[in-house]
């Protein structure tokens, strides 16, 4: 490697695996999106035949996506994304409820939905903050004394967007048991992991994590659960979401869920296979390299959070940077505030081991060709820079 | 009639033989600063005078930054007749409310009507017009200017204070090191203030820093740059010189070797582009490296004079300095800078001169330097 070289050099091989971050749009999503501007722009409130034409497509996209989680029956509210969707869920579902209420949140969730559980604390009412072990496992026992306490509504995320553990939703349903209201945040874990919209109320996922555009997303609901809107105006979204829709978004995501389920789910396996391998040669060729979180497979196919000891995953992140490996060093919407992650310190990881993580995020077009050139980077890069540790 | 935009300048008026050079210099960058608004600058008995142009705001707020300028304001040419000049004179106070005073300036003898006349007669017509005006000839809150020159009459009543200092280019070329945090940036003005042509020398040490620290440095380059037609940054590769003293040289004195290397290479960079001077941030005693000691060895490694304009301001004045200048925000941007890198945990603050060949003695100092300088990117901002 040579040092002091900032920018890759054109034409090199690059690899990006930091698809947890976001991921690059199909064909499909773009081609859906550009002919929903030039063709099929009306608005989908209007009378007139081609604007029920672009409202039809805004329904077909709803229940292809309600479909994909066996949520027919449920309904599905389109929103600027996974954050608008998570505060929604959350704040949108305990304005409806009456007086102070008691919730609990896991403590490994994303800042949207975070945030969203720290408003209500401020405005009065109890939030119960549920630890997870060392695999990023929920503690089953807290949650099942506060839904004893009177928990009235539950959130928990699907897959961790920084370590890839899974939420075991069949079983939170079951503990749960109909008391409270479930909210999932499954922007990681849509379609990458099965889900079933009987085991949540509430479902929060992103076009953008999924080959999709930005600035889509949607909240899914169980039939039968009620919420209070966050905007207002005229109406849209079974008036829990006014503005004028996203059509373009919503052709894209549609377009997006359609590419990744059309031809069945062979891909998760296949993804799986590749997530190992990349575990398999970076242990190659570092040796030291441990996993933070759970075991690679039985984890989400495309997270891997690695600790590569004595080397600052910031200053590996920008060795990859020169290599063209891109990754990062947690969730991309906190790696700037420059601390170490609250997901890895929740999960009993002590603040100098967390500063050595590193997190892989890869997706159903990463190439066993990049797996390959990745961990090659890697071995190349820790082994030039764990020579000079911070005495 | 015509709108035109009145400069004053402070310090240049004390200048001797020399004045024209500065003159020229400051309406040559005046020019600069208003060339894209389409304006018309002239120099006229002591004054700069900015016409023809559309945005009368933004030129007041553009020459208002250009160094050597005093003062600005937004002003109406009349013809030398006192009827025009008093009718302009009340539709100007015609918004106003308040105390306010005239005053009138006849430096064209030749006009018929004495100073004192006309503040009486058109301080009086501006009372008729204006119930809501009294006369204040004391403290004023409001001041109207009359001016009657040679070649036109004057008439303003705003007067915008501008940054003051030296034309830019009439006081030398000079080097800044750049870091990125609070300090520099002040510097590197408080120097382009008294006209010193300034060009940026900023330490990136990849991997362990990253594409927004870099973005940031240009950021704030590109702040600075706007005081003074752009400012050009020179990147230096520092990593491999930091990790070398990482590896040979005490802990303890691993800043203060670093801010040497640093001074020397600053030095060949700045003596390839013709200036006579490094310019850095430091204040006596704020970090380690920052003390009289420490100092005395940072410079024993070069022969051009190092300007420190910062070394008698607390870290509270200069952070409203970095305010007023515009650069605050974007100083406290949390991305790592080399000098973090391998700070040592307990950093000599008296250093001898004497120990220090000692403390390099295992570095080829002078291929290090060659190196990190023939690997420098040059952006221009």
């Amino acid at each position: 490697m040579a040092f002091g070289q900032m920018r890759t050099v054109s034409g090199c091989m690059e690899a990006y695996l930091d698809n947890s971050a976001t991921t690059r749009p199909c064909e499909a999503a773009i081609s859906a999106m550009t002919d929903c501007m030039r063709e099929g722009f009306y608005n989908p409130s209007s009378v007139y035949r081609p604007a029920v034409e672009a409202m039809r497509q805004v329904r077909d996209v709803r229940q292809k996506l309600l479909a994909a989680l066996h949520g027919q029956e449920g309904d599905a509210v389109f929103t600027s994304g996974g954050t608008e969707a998570n505060n929604l869920a959350i704040l949108g579902s305990v304005e409806r409820m009456r007086g102070r209420q008691l919730v609990a949140v896991s403590a490994v969730e994303h800042p949207s939905v975070m945030e969203a559980f720290r408003r209500l604390e401020k405005s009065g009412h109890e939030v119960r903050v549920l630890g997870v072990n060392q695999q990023g496992e929920l503690d089953y026992e807290a949650l099942e004394r506060a839904l004893q306490d009177g928990a009235s509504l539950v959130s928990c995320m699907q897959v961790n967007n920084e370590t890839g553990a899974l939420l075991d939703a069949e079983r939170l349903y079951r503990v749960v048991n109909g008391r409270a209201l479930i909210h999932v945040d499954g922007v990681q874990g849509f379609l990458r992991v099965p889900f079933d919209m009987k085991w949540a109320d509430l479902y929060t996922l992103s076009g953008h994590k999924i080959h999709g555009p930005k600035g889509i997303g949607a909240l899914v609901l169980k039939a039968g659960v009620r919420l209070s809107p966050r905007q207002i105006g005229g109406g849209q979204e079974g008036n829990l979401r006014s503005g004028t829709e996203n059509t373009p978004g919503i052709a894209g995501l549609g377009a997006a869920i359609g590419a990744l389920t059309e031809n069945g789910f062979a891909w998760r396996d296949a993804l799986m296979e590749k997530k190992l391998r990349l575990i398999d040669l970076c242990r190659e060729r570092v040796p030291e390299v441990c996993v933070n979180g759970p075991d690679p497979c039985h984890a989400a196919p495309h997270i891997v959070n690695l600790r590569f000891p004595g080397v600052r995953g910031e200053v590996m992140l920008h060795a990859l940077e020169a290599e063209g490996v891109y990754v990062s060093t947690g969730s991309a919407c906190s790696s700037k505030k420059l601390k170490v992650s609250g997901v890895l310190t929740a999960m009993g990881i002590a603040p100098n081991v967390a500063e050595w993580a590193l997190r892989f995020s890869l997706s159903p077009n990463t190439t066993m060709e990049e797996i390959e050139y990745a961990a090659e980077a890697v071995g190349k890069c820790y082994n030039l820079l764990k020579r000079f540790q911070r005495r | 009639m015509q709108k035109v935009l009145l400069v004053r300048f402070g310090e240049v008026h004390l200048k001797g033989l020399n004045r024209p050079y500065f003159l020229r210099m400051l309406t040559e960058n005046v020019k600069r600063a208003v060339k894209d608004l389409g304006g018309r600058v002239w120099l006229s008995d002591s004054r700069i005078y900015v016409a023809d142009v559309e945005d009368m705001d933004e030129c007041a707020r553009r020459v208002s930054r250009v160094f050597g300028v005093y003062s600005v304001s937004p002003a109406l040419e009349i013809e030398k007749e006192f009827e025009p000049i008093a009718d302009a004179c009340v539709e100007m106070m015609r918004g106003y409310s308040g105390t306010f005073k005239v005053l009138a300036r006849r430096s064209d003898k030749r006009f018929p009507v004495t100073s004192q006349e006309m503040n009486e007669e058109i301080g009086g017509r501006i009372l008729d017009a204006n119930a809501n005006l009294k006369v204040d000839v004391h403290k004023p809150q409001h001041k109207l200017h009359v001016e009657i020159r040679d070649q036109a009459a004057y008439i303003c009543a705003e007067e915008i204070h501008a940054v003051g200092g030296m034309p830019m280019g009439t006081g030398g070329k000079a080097a800044l090191l750049l870091s990125g945090g609070i300090d520099s940036p002040v510097a590197g003005y408080e120097l382009m203030k008294r006209g010193v042509r300034t060009c940026a020398i900023h330490f990136q040490s990849p991997p362990y820093t990253g594409e927004l620290a870099r973005d940031k440095v240009l950021s704030l380059a590109k702040i600075l740059g706007e005081y003074g037609g752009g400012m050009k940054v020179y990147l230096v590769p520092f990593t491999k010189v930091q990790l070398e003293i990482h590896e040979k040289c005490p802990e303890g004195l691993g800043t203060l070797i670093t801010r040497r290397f640093m001074m020397r290479i600053a030095e060949k960079i700045a003596r390839g582009f013709g200036a006579q001077a490094l310019i850095t941030g430091e204040s006596l005693g704020q970090v380690a490296s920052q003390t009289m000691d420490a100092l005395g060895c940072t410079d024993a490694v070069v022969s051009m004079p190092v300007f420190r304009p910062l070394i008698g301001l607390d870290k509270i004045e200069i952070i409203e300095k970095a305010e007023k200048i515009g650069t605050y925000e974007t100083s406290i941007l949390p991305y790592e800078d080399c000098c973090t890198v391998f700070t040592p945990r307990h950093p000599v603050t008296k250093p001898k001169l004497s120990t220090m060949p000692d403390a390099e003695s295992k570095l080829d100092v002078e291929a290090l330097v060659n190196e990190a300088v023939e690997n420098t990117e040059v952006v221009v901002v």
